[in-house]
């Protein structure tokens, strides 16, 4: 596959050239993995490489310093009983709230990640998404939760799509920008629910990582169905293709409705047997989640001492 | 060391409850042969023996043919439709509940995956059971006139490669026609037909009407040729089909044959290449390729070829190839020493014969029957791999550069049980499914199954349908 010119026709043309998904088939792939059976030493290390993959999310009309400090807490030691269970990967809040995050993560190594741009429906002016944007890395976002504008996208509109993507990557800054190498991580959100179809989801994967995007997403979690494995796992054939194809390599993040740390696993295996394992890690694969933690939490304490203690004994932040 | 190792999870063994030996199943109950020969049956996976098998000789075969006889004439022909549904649907309930039982046993006997004999075969053993106890009271509604008489007594041959699938298919549909059976299932992998006479006593089917006896060639030989049956079927290799035939075309007896394939997997330029890919390991890896419908000859369209072949690779070296017992295994052993001499024949033959062969890294188990995945490329028509039936792990891949030459290149061989066809394009999948000669063709699928759907072959695949109300006719005196 060659790389697309920026102008409408070729960049349609190659969208719509790209292969074909079956639906059918695509599911049924997701279902086998699904099956696999992960036990002992191999549950262990991905309970553990999943609490490392955690976007520990918090989006609610309700937040406040005091949560988001709270949620801080929680990624820098998720088990205050046991000092061996691993870091989360980033706290992700909305904007206003990312300065508190940036100071309670300052130096611990948890990334501050952003939701932006008129997050979730994205539906305002390009200014003001990218202003948006600006504000999130100006108070110490080095990640960017972007929303693609799903109605262009679904009105065929592709070329306005990839130009704001490119826009907002401009806007996470020079690199340098947040400490990181080419300005704050963009993660690109494709609302995959509101897409509806996979071929959608193959051509909006490609249209994000040909304009730019670190990171794709599935879901802002506000729609249903929001991350499901037979999205994740043409998202993670993209990648796998993008890689082959254009020699850079792009994360994929499922969020919204992964809960169970069973969940979780499978989502590890199907990038292990498709994208392979050079994404199995915090830097190439996410998990947007808040309760997810706890159960992985309380799974790994199961593993480890042979009992099931209940959800009193882990905290709830 | 791979980062994500999965740790072992076999399924446990303590489930099955293995006998030391087993007897004859015929009139209801086990019993020795009258000459007290037996043979051994192993796990191809380790050659542990597991169970001595009877096996059956001529007076055996004609006691087990005498009992299905009267039980045909006083007991399953004269009940009521519905009475022999409730018995169906009563085997059906107790193949769920044994389910676990039955796959492990299944999968230890004939070397298959786990993964595959609980998620495919014993579900749709059930399924076979709960369809045909559906039509046992409504046969005037089969299109067959307005009171379809059953044939008599079946004698019914199966292979190893699905053992109790094969039973099921066979003896639903003739219970459901109320005809009573003498099944011989292969000398491989008895033991789930064994297991399956004690569901029938469990379910208290009447003595006689389903009658299994173990053995080899032999033991089939005499049971196709006993004058005393009505009707046979038999699913395996195109060679005994046609003895087969030749027996039994003096004779009063109805033959159905569901005998091999060389099944093209055809893939346009336009297909879904992901799950073509999918659908490509399905179609030559599910069950070691021990599959008559296997999609063994790959055509692909030269425009996509190097894609579709680099993809192909890729996937394969993610195959994980061992214990059949462990639940993440997907490639399982080699169903015997004879099987894995033909198909390494027939590979090196390949080779010989200037095709390109290749394998992902794969280690293969010390002890026991194993081939890996393999591919071979630069494949002409004209090759032995390309024509012959190979029953393993062994995929032949041809190009094309037009439907017509897809086709062509699909229907030249001598068998006709299956094809694939890979496309987005709706207009073309039809344009091809009505051309192609074979029994079944999957679109943008492969390998699928269905007790409603019919199921056999053209040309040398055989002959009748199994499955749906057309495999009804196979039992039928129509």
């Amino acid at each position: 596959m060659s790389a697309p010119t920026q102008a409408v026709p070729e960049l349609r043309g190659f969208l719509h050239g790209l292969p074909g998904v079956d639906r059918v088939g695509a599911e049924a792939r997701a279902a086998t993995l699904a099956s696999r059976s992960i036990k002992t030493t191999a549950k262990q290390w991905a309970l553990d490489t999943a609490i490392s993959m955690i976007d520990l999310t918090t989006l609610e009309g309700q937040d406040t310093p005091g949560k988001v400090r709270a949620l801080c807490a929680k990624a820098k030691r998720p088990d205050p009983a046991d000092p061996a269970v691993p870091m989360v990967a980033a706290v992700c809040v909305y904007p206003d709230l990312a300065h508190v995050a940036a100071a309670e993560l300052n130096g611990s190594g948890v990334h501050v990640a952003s939701v932006a741009t008129a997050f979730p429906s994205g539906r305002t002016s390009l200014e003001v998404k990218l202003a948006d944007v600006k504000y999130a890395v100006s108070a110490g976002a080095d990640e960017v939760d972007m929303v693609i504008d799903r109605g262009a996208f679904l009105a065929g509109d592709y070329q306005l799509v990839f130009d704001e993507i490119v826009a907002v990557k401009q806007a996470c800054g020079p690199a340098g920008t947040a400490g990181q190498a080419g300005g704050a991580h963009l993660k690109v959100i494709l609302e995959t629910g509101e897409l509806v179809t996979l071929d959608n989801v193959r051509r909006a994967s490609w249209l994000a990582m040909l304009a730019g995007a670190d990171f794709i997403k599935t879901s802002t979690g506000k729609v249903t169905p929001a991350a499901t494995l037979p999205v994740t796992l043409v998202m993670l054939e993209a990648v796998r293709d993008f890689r082959e194809s254009h020699g850079r390599q792009v994360g994929v993040k499922p969020a919204g409705g992964i809960r169970t740390a069973k969940d979780a696993i499978r989502y590890l295996v199907l990038v292990n047997e498709t994208a392979g394992e050079d994404w199995l890690d915090p830097r190439w694969f996410r998990f947007g989640a808040s309760s997810l933690l706890n159960d992985l939490l309380m799974q790994r304490t199961k593993l480890m001492t042979g009992r099931y203690s209940g959800p009193d004994y882990f905290t709830l932040d | 060391m791979p980062t994500f190792e999965y740790a072992p999870a076999p399924e446990s063994r303590s489930i099955v409850s293995l006998r030391e030996s087993y007897g004859l199943f015929i009139n209801g109950e086990f019993s020795p042969s009258v000459d007290g020969r037996a043979f051994k049956t192993i796990s191809p996976a380790t050659e542990e023996v597991l169970a001595e098998v009877t096996e059956a000789g001529p007076a055996d075969v004609d006691r087990a043919v005498t009992a299905a006889r009267k039980a045909y004439e006083q007991t399953w022909s004269v009940m009521p439709g519905r009475e022999r549904a409730k018995h169906l649907f009563r085997i059906a309930r107790i193949v769920q509940e044994r389910a676990r039982e039955l796959a492990v046993l299944e999968s230890l006997d004939n070397g298959k995956p786990i993964r595959e004999s609980r998620d495919v075969d014993i579900p749709l053993v059930a399924a076979h059971f709960f369809y045909h106890a559906g039509w046992a009271d409504k046969l005037e509604y089969a299109g067959y006139g307005p009171a379809p008489r059953p044939l008599g007594v079946a004698g019914q041959v199966i292979p190893w490669n699905f053992p109790l699938l094969m039973l099921a298919w066979k003896i639903a549909p003739a219970l459901a026609c109320g005809n009573t059976v003498v099944l011989k299932p292969a000398e491989t992998t008895p033991l789930t037909a064994l297991a399956f006479a004690e569901i029938c006593q469990q379910a208290g089917l009447p003595p006689g009407v389903v009658n299994i006896v173990t053995g080899a060639g032999e033991t089939g030989r005499a049971l196709v040729e006993h004058p005393g049956i009505d009707k046979v079927a038999f699913t395996g290799s195109t060679e005994v089909g046609k003895q087969i035939a030749r027996a039994c075309a003096p004779t009063r007896k109805k033959v159905t044959l569901e005998l091999g394939g060389k099944a093209a997997n055809i893939v346009f330029e336009d297909a879904p290449v992901d799950q073509a890919v999918e659908g490509i390991v399905n179609g030559i890896f599910f069950n070691q390729g021990h599959v008559c419908c296997a999609g063994s000859r790959l055509l692909v369209q030269e425009s996509v070829y190097s894609e579709v072949l680099a993809s192909l690779r890729r996937r394969l070296a993610t195959l994980r190839l061992g214990d059949p017992l462990d639940k993440n295994t997907d490639v399982g052993a080699i169903n015997s020493a004879a099987q894995l001499a033909k198909i390494r024949e027939l590979s090196e033959v390949g080779e010989a014969e200037g095709a390109q062969r290749w394998s992902p890294p794969c280690e293969l188990p010390v002890k026991g029957f194993w081939f890996p995945p393999t591919i071979f490329t630069g494949v002409s028509q004209a090759h032995r791999i390309a024509r012959e039936e190979i029953f393993g792990p062994v995929l032949s891949v041809l190009t094309f550069r037009t439907p017509a030459e897809a086709l062509e290149k699909a229907n030249n061989t001598p068998y006709g049980l299956s094809a694939g066809v890979w496309t987005e394009k709706g207009s073309l999948i039809l344009w091809m499914a009505s051309r192609l000669r074979a029994g079944v063709v999957w679109a943008n699928t492969f390998n699928k199954f269905d007790p409603t759907s019919p199921f056999g072959g053209y040309k040398e695949s055989g002959y009748g349908r199994e499955g749906g109300r057309h495999g009804l006719e196979a039992y039928l005196d129509v």
